[in-house]
């Protein structure tokens, strides 16, 4: 017995002196092989900053002085534009502000990144419990039942989504605010929402679909069947965990695009409104001062990339992590 | 006659295959069991050998309702389990376990060692006495892997360990029959004598019965009281090991044990190896008559005409055959 080991050493029902080794789980491995990615460590460094500043967006707004509403004439020239260089920055504002209404950027960027980040969640929330329960049930019961939700995905992804996203834009957010959602943004974003949800399902439930015909016909399952277990006990405490990577896969890689359509659709003018801050909103009002004052398209541009690339990066990292043949010793 | 432990009376089992129309009924079945019937004593290991496809792991999972057959009865004690549901056939399920084939895809890679072999007992809510850990690492001493592993996942044990693992997940809800699908294929030559010595041990200290499932004849041999030899879906020889193995009756089983690899350089060649020719049949469309006929050397009109039944040869050793190899010897009170 090496002398290293005796801080760990433990006597044995036996007398013999042995040693606890714990046992490693997936997740702990999972951890590990996560932790030696310096890449991914710098993106989950990079999100939680996001997440940070969305979070605490009004503290942060009190302590150094600016909001998002705010109109300060003062910063801006008789053309509208901002005063000084690179879209008028200066130490009051510090991202510069807002041709036409002098609107501190910082606040509203802090503010947007809310915006961005409430949708992207919401959604993968949405999209991920609908997904992994139609999926497991699909998988799960296989046969007829299988076959009429196959074609049921086959027909949601056949719809001309971003279409419809559009087109249906005002009739619905009209009947969620007669349904008692508070009329404007709050009825948009509730939108937006649902309909990522009500074509983003597919995706995980086609994941944990295969996955779950291919787990079910694994014989630990029939173990547990052979044991006495109903379809609850196979489902949540067999299969689930299992699913669990695969779905991490897909969440991570699909919160980016989520954030992106949010930010394409307030682009398009069928997002938040203004003078409602969002990503979206200040990019396509920036669109109209590109030449004057390019930073202002700049700002929100790289807020946006930076953050879809982070989430990117994550998801590849996670992915790797949670596959043990991926366990790369160099890094 | 002494109540059997395990049962089967005319099991058999048909999945349907094929195309069927919208409303119409499936168009094919494969036979995948076809008419088995047999019976196991208590504290006695009946073998069940057959090449692969011919209906052995179905076998073993209409026994232990997993699948449920086309049609049959499973008697335990006498008492038939086939048509139980619910709560009385988890409580059945207590006294009739499986072992796996495959250690690696039997123990589920997320639970821990402690949480495989404890998770009947918490599927069928019995909390023993003495606790649960203590219980799983009395179960876990008992098949021989260290207690303290309690907390180790699948992936940090060999293949003999893992079956091990589902060894111990099958007797902790204290069995009295264990159904073996191929327990040992998986493994090892130098491993499997130490699970088979295992269930051995197991055996004669727990007086369990076993229903051992396998595709070589010499695993068999050695953990095997009878011996049921399967074809195409149906039982073409069944005995005592002894008697199956020394005067085989069937032209198939005689195949089998002259494929046999022979330990002895000095016997080899000696005996004349029987080659088969061709594959088994397709258990969707069998031969008609006897299932064999069409790799059988023996075979006449007869055999296309008429499926020949289990007959006893005499000493109860039952053969299916219309030309036996040879009348076995009746070997009288050389028999256990």
């Amino acid at each position: 017995m090496s002398a290293t080991f005796t801080d760990t050493a433990t006597l044995a029902s036996d007398g013999t002196v042995g040693v606890v080794i714990e046992g490693k789980s997936p997740r702990q491995l999972a951890w590990m092989r996560f932790r030696r990615d310096k890449f991914a460590l710098a993106a989950a460094g990079v999100i939680l900053f996001y997440i940070f500043a969305a979070a605490f967006a009004p503290v942060i707004c009190a302590v150094l002085g600016i909001s998002p509403y705010e109109l300060d004439g003062d910063a801006l020239n008789d053309f509208g534009l901002p005063k000084g260089a690179f879209g008028g920055i200066s130490s009051e504002h510090w991202l510069g502000v807002e041709p036409g209404t002098g609107r501190d950027i910082l606040a509203r960027l802090l503010y947007g990144a809310r915006v961005s980040l409430l949708v992207g969640f919401l959604g993968t929330l949405l999209t991920t419990t609908i997904g992994v329960m139609i999926g497991i049930f699909a998988g799960y019961r296989r046969g007829k039942v299988d076959a009429v939700v196959g074609r049921f995905m086959d027909l949601t992804l056949a719809f001309p989504s971003f279409l419809l996203i559009i087109a249906l834009t005002r009739p619905f957010t009209q009947r969620l605010e007669s349904l008692g959602v508070p009329e404007g943004n709050p009825a948009r974003l509730t939108y937006i929402v649902l309909v990522l949800a009500t074509f983003g399902w597919v995706y995980v439930a086609r994941v944990v679909r295969g996955q779950t015909l291919s787990l079910r016909e694994r014989e630990f399952v029939e173990a547990a069947r052979a044991s006495g277990a109903g379809t609850g006990h196979i489902v949540f405490k067999q299969l689930l965990p299992n699913l669990w990577a695969p779905v991490i896969v897909i969440v991570s890689l699909s919160l980016p695009g989520y954030v992106a359509t949010e930010s394409t659709l307030s682009f398009l003018g069928l997002g938040m409104l203004p003078p409602a801050a969002s990503w979206g909103v200040m990019l396509g009002d920036s669109v109209k001062y590109y030449r004057a004052d390019p930073t202002y398209l700049f700002i929100p541009g790289v807020a946006l990339i930076v953050l879809v690339l982070a989430f990117n990066i994550l998801g590849d990292a996670v992915r790797d992590a949670l596959d043990p043949k991926a366990d790369r010793q160099t890094l | 006659m002494k109540q059997a432990a395990l049962e089967a009376h005319n099991v058999i089992k048909y999945f349907p295959t094929g195309h069927s129309g919208i409303l119409g009924r499936p168009t094919n079945e494969v036979k995948a069991v076809d008419g088995v019937s047999f019976s196991i004593a208590h504290g006695e290991t009946l073998g069940v050998v057959g090449e692969s496809g011919c209906g052995k792991s179905t076998l073993a999972r209409v026994v232990t309702r997993l699948i449920d057959a086309t049609s049959g009865e499973i008697l335990m004690d006498g008492e038939s389990i086939s048509h139980l549901s619910g709560k009385s056939l988890r409580i059945a399920r207590r006294k009739l376990q499986m072992i796996f084939q495959d250690p690696y895809a039997s123990l589920n890679p997320r639970h821990s060692v402690g949480q495989i072999i404890s998770s009947p007992l918490s599927v069928q809510g019995i909390s023993p006495p003495q606790g649960v850990k203590a219980r799983v690492q009395e179960l876990m001493e008992l098949v021989g892997l260290n207690p303290e592993h309690y907390n180790r996942y699948p992936h940090e044990f060999s293949g003999g360990q893992r079956q091990r693992i589902g060894i111990a997940r099958a007797l902790v809800l204290e069995p009295t029959v264990l159904v073996a699908d191929e327990p040992v294929s998986a493994l090892d030559v130098s491993i499997q004598a130490q699970i088979l010595n295992l269930l051995e041990t197991l055996q004669a200290e727990l007086g369990l019965t076993y229903m051992f499932i396998a595709h070589d004849l010499s695993v068999v041999r050695h953990i095997a009281d009878n011996v049921a030899v399967m074809y195409l879906g149906k039982i073409v020889e069944m005995g005592s090991a002894q008697s199956v193995y020394t005067q085989p009756g069937h032209p198939y089983t005689s195949a089998l044990l002259s494929a046999v690899p022979v330990a002895d350089p000095t016997r080899r060649g000696r005996d004349g190896r029987i080659r088969l020719e061709g594959d088994v049949p397709s258990p969707i469309d069998p031969p008609s008559g006897c299932r064999f006929r069409t790799r059988c050397w023996k075979a006449t009109d007869l055999c296309a005409s008429t499926e020949p039944l289990l007959a006893d040869q005499g000493n109860g050793h039952l053969v299916a055959c219309h030309f036996p190899m040879e009348t076995p010897v009746t070997l009288g009170n050389t028999q256990p």
